[in-house]
């Protein structure tokens, strides 16, 4: 601990310029850290991680970190509640599967973009709504979008090519000459693509809240009425969260399909999928991109736990206990979080760092 | 393009003409089903109505009143004694929820709170199961799932005495809130929270009552979908069909929820039957939901609410 | 600049109604602000103060009369628009983005001065970071002039009231309004803190020439600082003179002080 008080100092790091006050991360050992793991997590884990560390846990937390980012973008910012995550990603990922077969020419990167963009026209459409309805009205009619896009992708054929089975499989498809999707492509080449996603993305969400557009989202989340009175204009503000949030969520569902479970069908969106989602941007934090990667881990590391826990300490547990408990834990997490602390994991982080900085002096 | 027009706004209708008596079969399926999502959307109305909570969890308290009744009667618990005892539940888990969800999140935002009744849905959820078990379940409450033929039309025994209780259940609820004196002192809760403390009623016992209330109603409609189909998860699914109801009813009105639920229940029936395999079927899945988003653009205040006036 | 908008009234308000179903909130209220005016409105609770203000900024449209501002009518605007014109306005119970720091609130209130570019500001990167940086010195020194530079990172919400008020007019004043509209700027406020409320309106008078409408109770603020006093009763209004005539009127004596006057 002693060594850590005297890394972790801001004293003598005066703010002299406001550029250095509205950087992200204001404290040089912060910046110099986070580049760190960055760096770090491009090149440590394609290395030494086996299959099963990037297939079962890295993967998948990456590709949810992005869904996550997206959803609290909407939910989280700009204070607009959506219950139809799971859909918007199911637009991105068939969106992904029609344009790769349709064009296979075009770069992966190209399509995975493309297929965000197509969310982000559905989610546009669905957001329109918002203008006149707010709350949980709103939720009803984002479940509307989950329902019936599912629906949609169920029932027309055409958007998995008339397959008989009715799924839709990620096709092989390289990038600077790896093999990034299909049955060959590696577990740390779709790694190293997720994360690259994830990093790009997470920065243009910083980017974005931080400044007008964020300021302008949290404006309509905290007083619509004196947000306006600014000249913040509600439909276009919460239109843009729509289109940037369903964006996010296009790409993480063609993400999801290309990168991580190789095919899929509608199941893989279904509303729990939306839960799944909201869940992790509750618990890791309403309005924090931080808060997205924290929630994002612990909701996918709290199966992997309870399946494991009781194994550890020599108990045996049914799947369906498991389940179960799951369930509960999630629940109980969700009522904990927001009655306790509505900022989530990222908060609880926050605090930390601060007695960290302070230690060993309490105040 | 007239073959379509034809297949939209002529066929289906030629076809209700031509079995007349397999239209009211369709329609007597609507009500049935509508009735169910109205004793749902009763439950989430009664707890909007006093506590201004939007209650995500009342599908699965009608899951978990049905889960509980069959568990006692599993283990050879009489009728009687083993709906006393979800009742009691029912109450009790209105007690808990009062004290360790609503207590320390009162003058929340209404989102937050929303939020909070998903949580504790997927609570009651694992909760359930967890004590119960979460295999389909056969709900056996003495009435024959058979049916008797009037005039060309099959009726459903079971379905018929769900209706008929669903209807006096309904009634009664009504008349609690028009007639009696803590219905109308319920009514004044919601209006206003500072008015209900000043003629002398606790907040507190406000909610456990309405929360205790819908957990009934829970029971009821667990009771009816339950026989019918069996306890089982796919239960708590008819609560999200609730939520159309109320967007159509209004949040706040008791006739609303019925009419809504029979709006609701008939048209997906017929809808699905008549218009449902001219896109490939399936349509019960959203019907509802993209009605209540056509609805929410044109009256968002529902049939019967009040013009929402917007204070500055 | 047209004659209108440099001679005339800044803003018109002309046999404005205002009514929600039967009750009427305001018959025909005629009212003229000159430039660099300060002008206070009171009269007593639900006489249509804050209604009157809500129809000039935007929030209930008139069914009669009409508003017009530096000349021109807006009559129909939307809030949004009215703020793009200069009108600036504070709101009687705070109305601050409370989970957002003081210095975001601030920086919101400009959001009309800035320029938009989706991509650039997605980077960061060049015209959009300098825009951010010169909008932030700006701020910085309202955050000067109101004296609140110690709670610059504080949540708006976990400020004391009489702080918070002064906030909510730090992002008033961030938009550099031609026009000011203050929601009783000294409501639930301790005599020091009304001294310092009084001081900041008029400096933003003098330094700014910024016009001013306030609604106010505390007769003795609005008698020291207004040029001129409007008063409302009922929806109409009952008398429109400088402070030092208001205190001597009969219809304000029996409308507005007439409790105070009896006993």
């Amino acid at each position: 601990m002693g060594r850590l008080e005297v890394i972790y100092r801001e004293a003598g790091q005066f703010k002299a310029t406001y550029a250095s006050d509205q950087a992200i991360f204001p404290i040089v050992q912060d910046r110099v850290v986070v580049v760190a793991i960055a760096v770090v997590a491009f090149v440590v884990p394609p290395l030494v991680a086996g299959e099963y560390w990037l297939q079962a846990i890295l993967i998948p937390f990456l590709i949810y970190t992005l869904a996550a980012i997206g959803l609290n973008l909407l939910t989280g910012y700009a204070g607009q509640l959506s219950l139809g995550t799971g859909g918007f990603m199911a637009v991105g990922a068939y969106s992904a599967f029609k344009l790769t077969t349709a064009f296979p020419q075009l770069s992966i990167v190209v399509v995975f973009l493309l297929s965000g963009l197509v969310a982000a026209v559905i989610g546009l459409g669905f957001g329109i709504p918002s203008l006149r309805i707010k709350g949980f009205y709103l939720a009803v009619a984002t479940l509307a979008a989950q329902f019936f896009l599912i629906w949609l992708f169920n029932k027309v054929a055409w958007f998995t090519n008339y397959a008989s089975s009715g799924t839709i499989t990620a096709p092989h498809r390289t990038l600077l000459g790896v093999t990034v999707t299909g049955p060959n492509a590696s577990a740390a080449a779709r790694y190293v693509m997720a994360l690259a996603f994830v990093a790009v993305f997470a920065l243009v969400a910083k980017n974005l809240v931080r400044g007008r557009i964020g300021r302008s989202w949290m404006a309509i989340r905290d007083r619509d009425i004196a947000a306006e009175i600014i000249g913040v204009r509600p439909l276009r503000t919460k239109l843009l969260a729509f289109g940037i949030s369903s964006f996010y969520c296009g790409v993480a569902g063609a993400e999801l399909v290309f990168l991580y479970l190789g095919s899929a069908e509608t199941l893989a969106f279904d509303i729990n999928q939306s839960f799944l989602v909201l869940f992790m941007v509750i618990i890791g934090g309403l309005g924090s991109i931080l808060g997205s990667w924290l929630g994002a881990a612990f909701i996918l590391m709290l199966p992997i736990l309870l399946t494991n826990l009781p194994h550890a300490v020599g108990l045996t547990m049914s799947v369906a206990l498991q389940k179960q408990i799951e369930l509960m834990v999630f629940g109980g997490l969700i009522l904990f979080f927001l009655i306790v602390e509505p900022h989530g994991l990222a908060r609880l982080w926050q605090i930390g760092k601060e007695k960290l900085r302070l230690w060993p002096f309490p105040h | 393009m007239v073959d379509v027009v034809y297949a939209v706004l002529v066929a289906p209708f030629k076809d209700m003409a031509g079995s007349p008596a397999f239209l009211v079969e369709v329609l007597i399926g609507g009500v049935f089903a509508g009735l169910m999502y109205s004793l749902v959307a009763l439950g989430f109305v009664l707890i909007f109505k006093a506590s201004g909570v939007f209650n995500f969890a009342q599908g699965v308290m009608v899951l978990f009143a049905a889960l509980t009744l069959v568990g006692l009667l599993e283990r050879g618990v009489p009728v009687v004694l083993a709906l006393a005892l979800t009742t009691a539940v029912m109450v009790a888990l209105a007690f808990a929820i009062e004290r360790f969800v609503l207590r320390p999140l009162v003058n929340q935002e209404h989102i937050i709170l929303f939020m909070a009744t998903i949580g504790l849905n997927f609570f009651l959820e694992g909760f359930g199961e967890m004590l119960w078990g979460a295999n389909v379940k056969k709900l056996d409450i003495g009435i024959p799932d058979r049916s008797f033929v009037v005039r060309g039309v099959q009726i459903n025994e079971l379905e018929l005495t769900a209706a008929v209780t669903a209807a006096l259940l309904v009634t009664l609820l009504a008349m609690f809130f028009q007639k009696t004196r803590i219905g109308r002192a319920l009514r004044a809760v919601a209006d206003d929270h500072e008015a209900a403390l000043s003629i002398g009623i606790p907040l507190k016992t406000i909610w456990v009552v309405v929360w205790s209330v819908a957990g009934v109603v829970a029971i009821v409609a667990g009771l009816m979908w339950g026989a019918k189909s069996g306890v089982q998860f796919s239960l708590s699914l008819i609560a999200l069909k609730a939520l159309p109801v109320l967007i159509l009813g209004g949040f706040e009105s008791v006739p609303g929820a019925i009419v809504g639920g029979l709006i609701i229940g008939i048209g997906e029936k017929v809808g699905e039957v008549y218009w449902g395999p001219l896109v490939g079927g399936a349509i019960e899945n959203w019907f509802a939901y993209v009605l209540a988003l056509a609805f929410l653009l044109a009256r968002p205040q529902g049939l019967f609410g009040e013009k929402i006036i917007e204070r500055v | 600049m047209s004659r209108a908008e440099a001679g005339g009234p800044l803003l018109e308000v002309e046999g404005v109604s205002v009514r929600f179903g039967a009750l009427i909130a305001l018959n025909r209220v005629s009212l003229g602000v000159a430039r660099e005016e300060v002008v206070a409105i009171i009269g007593p609770n639900g006489a249509g103060k804050t209604t009157l203000l809500n129809a000039i900024s935007g929030f209930y449209h008139p069914y009669e009369g009409r508003i017009a501002f530096a000349g021109r009518d807006r009559t129909h605007l939307r809030p949004p628009d009215v703020a793009a014109l200069g009108i600036a306005r504070t709101f009687q119970n705070v109305a601050l983005f409370r989970g957002m720091s003081v210095l975001d609130n601030i920086m919101t209130g400009r959001l009309l001065k800035m320029r938009g570019s989706f991509l650039l500001e997605a980077l960061y990167w060049g015209p959009a970071r300098r825009q951010e940086l010169e909008h932030r010195a700006a701020v910085e020194r309202i955050i000067d002039f109101l004296e609140i530079q110690g709670i610059r990172k504080t949540p708006a919400g976990r400020l004391p009231y009489g702080l918070q008020k002064r906030v909510e007019l730090a992002r008033a004043l961030a938009a550099e309004p031609t026009l000011l509209l203050l929601d009783e700027p000294m409501a639930g406020m301790n005599v020091e803190e009304k001294e310092d409320m009084c001081r900041f309106i008029l400096d933003v008078n003098q330094e700014f020439g910024t016009t001013i409408v306030l609604i106010e109770h505390d007769m003795g603020v609005v008698m020291d600082i207004s040029d001129r006093v409007v008063v409302l009763d009922y929806g109409r209004k009952i008398a429109d003179a400088p402070p030092a005539e208001i205190r001597s009127d009969r219809a304000v004596l029996d409308a507005y002080l007439g409790v105070a006057h009896e006993s």
